[in-house]
C-alpha cells in the first residue's frame, strides 16, 4: 500500500528527515514512535503533502503511484487521511458544510454522484455515534472554539465519513484525557479493516494499548533507528528512548 | 473642468421642470459646487482617493435619460416592490402591490403629487460638497418612499439604478426615503451597469427616521468594471429610531460611497455595516461619518474587504461625539483581507470625543488566507480553488448575517461565494 524509501525532507533550512524507509501493507497498524524532535510529526505532514515541507530526497509510492507528485487534495482522494496532531480552526465554516464538500470531493473524484445536504445527514448520524459526538458540532464552525479532545473526536469523525485506505494518525492521543482516549480508540478501532491500512505516530505508548499496532518503529534524528512488533512499544515504556537513540541502531534493524 | 459643467447646467435649466423652490436649490448648487470644485487628495476626506479619472472625462447629460432596450437587470430573489431607473429616469411605479400606508415616487412625479413630501428633499444634508452639490443642481428624477406612522412594511423596496453603454453618461439619482413614527421598512437600492460602459453615477439618498422608526437599508453597488460611482447616504434621526444599513460593493472602475449619520434623539441606534470584493485595478472607498448628536445613543460598524489583484480598498469612519451626547455606546471595525501581494488597504478610523462619559473603540485587522486552513481543506480532497473560495466566504459570512432581509442575505452571499471564482489561484 505505501512504500517509502530513503525519504529526506526539511523545513526552511533544517533537514528533519534523514533518510527514512518504511513499508505498510494493505489492512497493516504501523505505530511510529519517538522523542521530541525525532520527525515523526513531519513524516505525517510530508505524506498528506504539506507544502510548508520540501521533499530533498527519496520516494513514496502509494498504490503503485508516485505519492509524492500528487498535490494533497489528490491523495486524499485517492484515499490518504491524515488526523492533525493539531486540527486547524476555519471560523465561518460549518462543520457540516466542510465535510460534505470533502465528502463530495472524494465521490468525484471516485467517478461517484455527490450528495445532497439531506443524504448526507443519514451517511453522518451513524459516524457520529462511533466518536460519540453531538450533532450539534456539525453546525458549529470547523473546531472553532472546540476542546482538545473535540478536535480530535472531530478528526476521527472525518475519518470515519471520508473512509480512507491509508489512514495516518498524528499524536492522536495528545492533549487527551483517559476517558477521551478511549473514545477515540475506540471509533479508530471499528474502523480497522483489513483494506485498511493505518499509521498511527505517538509519542507515548499508553494509546498502544487500545490501538494495537502489528509493527511498531521507533525515530530518532529523523530516522528509523528499530523496528519490531508490539512488545517494542512495551520496552520503550519501561526503558524510554535513550537506550535506542544512543545505540545507533542502523535504520530498519529488527529487534 | 468645472465650465463643462456650468454649460451643461444651463442646457440642463432652459428645459428644466419643477417648482419655484426646486429651480433655486439647482442654482444654488451649482453655484456651490464652482465655489467648493472637484476634491483633490490635498482634502483630507479624498486623501486615499484621486478623482482625476472623473474629472478628466467629458460625461455626457442627458435629462431625458434615453436607454437602449437592451440593458442589464439585477433582481433580487423572493418578492420586492422594484423601480427600475434607466439612465436616471424612472420607467414607471406599479400603481398596486405596496403595503398599505406605504408611498412609492418617482421624484419627477412628487413635485406635482406630492409637493409636501418631495419639499423635504435637501433638508437632511448638513453640507453640499462638490459632489453631493453637483447632484443637487443636476436632480431630476429618482425616488421617494413614504412610511406612514406606525406602518410596518413587509415588502421589500428596490430601487435598480441601471446605466447603458450607449455613450460616457452621468447621471444624478436623488432618493429620500421618509420613514414616519414607529414605521419600519426594507429598502435595497441596486447600482449596476455594463462592463464595457465608462459611465459615472453620481447619486444622493436622504434618509429621515422619525421617532422609533427603523430601516433596513442595503445598497448594492455592482456598477460595470469600467464605470465611475460616487454615492451618499445621508440620514437623521430622531430618538429611539434605528438606521440599519449595509453598503454592498463589488463594482465599479472607481467608486467612493459616503454614509453619513445624525443621532439626534436619545435612544437612537445605528448600525452601519459592509462588505466590498475587489479585484484588478479597481478602487473602492467607503466614508462613514455617525453624529452623536444625543446622550445614550449607540452606534455599531463592521467593514470587510476582500482585495485581490492590484486593487485598493479605503475605510474613513469617522465618530463624533458631540459635548452633550454622554453615554455613547460605540463600536467600529474594519477587516481586511489580501488575496494578493500588490492588493492595497488604507483604513483610517477617526474618533473625535468630545463628552466624557463614552464607550468608544475601534480596531483594524490586515490578513491574508491562512495557509494552514488552506492546507488543512486540501489534505481533505477540497481542491485549492474551492478551499480558497470557502475561506473567503467564511470570512465574508459573519457581516452578511447582519442584513435582516433573507433575500437579500442570501443574494449577497452568492454573489460573495462566485466572486472569485475565475481569478487564478495567486496567493
Amino acid at each position: 500500500m505505501l512504500d517509502i524509501k530513503d525519504l529526506k525532507a526539511k523545513a526552511g533550512e533544517k533537514e528533519i528527515l534523514r533518510g527514512i524507509s518504511l513499508s505498510v501493507g494493505t489492512g497493516e497498524v504501523h505505530a511510529i514512535m519517538g522523542p521530541n524532535g525525532s520527525g515523526k510529526s513531519t513524516l505525517a505532514q510530508v505524506l498528506a503533502g504539506n507544502p510548508a515541507f520540501e521533499v530533498t530526497a527519496g520516494s513514496a509510492s502509494y498504490d503503485g503511484r508516485d505519492l509524492l507528485a500528487m498535490p494533497p487534495e489528490e491523495r486524499a482522494q485517492a484515499g490518504v487521511f491524515l488526523a492533525f496532531q493539531y486540527p486547524v480552526e476555519i471560523p465561518g465554516v460549518s462543520n457540516a458544510y466542510f465535510l460534505r464538500s470533502a465528502y463530495n470531493e472524494i465521490r468525484k473524484a471516485r467517478g461517484e454522484d455527490e450528495v445532497d445536504p439531506m443524504e448526507f445527514v443519514g451517511i453522518v448520524e451513524s459516524r457520529l455515534k462511533l466518536v460519540d459526538m453531538d450533532p450539534a458540532m456539525l453546525q458549529r464552525s470547523v473546531n472553532t472554539g472546540f476542546s482538545g479532545g473535540e478536535k480530535k473526536r472531530n478528526e476521527i469523525l472525518q475519518m470515519a465519513v471520508l473512509e480512507p485506505k491509508l489512514a495516518i494518525l498524528d499524536e492522536t492521543d495528545s492533549g487527551l484525557d483517559i476517558d477521551a482516549l478511549r473514545t477515540v480508540a475506540d471509533g479508530v478501532n471499528k474502523l480497522r479493516a483489513k483494506e485498511r491500512s493505518f499509521v498511527v505516530v505517538t509519542h507515548y505508548q499508553r494509546l498502544l494499548n487500545y490501538i494495537v499496532p502489528d509493527f511498531v518503529h521507533v525515530l530518532a534524528g529523523g530516522r528509523i533507528v528499530r523496528s519490531g512488533g508490539k512488545e517494542l512499544a512495551l520496552q520503550l515504556e519501561e526503558k524510554g528512548y535513550d537506550w535506542l537513540v544512543d545505540a545507533h541502531t542502523p535504520a530498519g534493524a529488527v529487534v | 473642468m468645472t465650465q463643462r459643467y456650468l454649460d451643461q447646467h444651463a442646457r440642463f435649466l432652459s428645459s428644466a421642470v419643477g417648482p419655484g423652490w426646486l429651480m433655486d436649490a439647482r442654482r444654488a448648487s451649482i453655484a456651490r459646487f464652482v465655489a467648493a470644485g472637484f476634491p483633490t487628495t490635498k482634502n483630507e476626506d479624498w486623501h486615499f482617493t484621486s478623482v482625476a479619472p472623473i474629472v478628466e472625462r467629458e460625461f455626457v447629460f442627458d435629462a431625458q435619460g434615453h436607454a437602449s432596450p437592451a440593458m442589464p437587470s439585477y433582481e433580487l430573489p423572493g418578492d420586492a416592490f422594484t423601480v427600475v431607473f434607466r439612465n436616471g429616469r424612472c420607467t414607471g411605479v406599479a400603481s398596486g402591490g405596496l403595503d398599505r400606508g406605504v408611498r412609492v415616487l418617482s421624484l419627477a412625479d412628487a413635485w406635482t403629487v406630492a409637493p409636501d413630501l418631495a419639499r423635504r428633499v435637501g433638508t437632511v444634508l448638513s453640507d453640499q460638497p462638490a459632489f453631493t452639490a453637483l447632484n443637487s443642481a443636476f436632480m431630476a428624477d429618482g425616488a421617494i418612499v413614504h412610511v406612514a406612522k406606525d406602518v410596518s412594511a413587509d415588502l421589500l423596496i428596490h430601487l435598480v439604478f441601471l446605466s447603458d453603454d450607449t455613450a460616457p453618461r452621468v447621471t444624478y439619482p436623488r432618493n429620500l426615503i421618509v420613514v414616519e413614527r414607529g414605521a419600519k421598512a426594507t429598502v435595497v437600492e441596486t447600482y449596476a451597469g455594463p462592463d464595457k460602459g465608462s459611465y459615472f453615477t453620481n447619486a444622493v439618498t436622504e434618509v429621515i427616521l422619525s421617532e422609533g422608526a427603523t430601516l433596513d437599508h442595503c445598497k448594492i453597488q455592482r456598477e460595470g468594471r469600467k464605470a465611475f460611482h460616487v454615492g451618499t447616504i445621508d440620514v437623521t434621526q430622531a430618538r429611539d429610531s434605528h438606521y440599519r444599513s449595509f453598503s454592498f460593493a463589488s463594482g465599479g472602475a472607481l467608486s467612493r460611497t459616503n454614509i453619513y449619520t445624525t443621532l439626534r434623539g436619545e435612544g437612537a441606534g445605528a448600525t452601519l455595516n459592509g462588505l466590498y470584493m475587489l479585484d484588478g485595478e479597481q478602487h473602492c472607498d467607503h466614508q462613514t461619518k455617525i453624529e452623536h448628536v444625543a446622550p445614550n445613543c449607540f452606534s455599531r460598524e463592521v467593514y470587510k474587504g476582500v482585495l485581490d489583484g492590484r486593487s485598493h480598498g479605503v475605510f474613513n469612519g469617522k465618530v463624533y461625539v458631540h459635548p452633550e451626547a454622554q453615554k455613547t455606546d460605540g463600536k467600529q471595525t474594519n477587516n481586511s483581507l489580501l488575496l494578493s501581494r500588490e492588493a492595497q488597504v488604507d483604513t483610517k478610523p477617526q474618533l473625535e470625543i468630545f463628552a466624557d462619559d463614552v464607550k468608544c473603540t475601534h480596531g483594524a485587522t490586515v490578513g491574508r488566507l491562512d495557509e494552514n486552513a488552506l492546507f488543512y481543506m486540501k489534505s481533505r480532497g477540497v481542491d485549492t480553488e474551492t478551499a480558497r473560495r470557502l475561506l473567503i466566504y467564511a470570512f465574508a459570512a459573519d457581516v452578511l448575517e447582519t442584513i435582516a432581509s433573507e433575500d437579500v442575505r442570501s443574494a449577497l452571499e452568492r454573489d460573495a461565494l462566485g466572486r472569485f471564482v475565475s481569478e487564478a489561484v495567486t496567493a
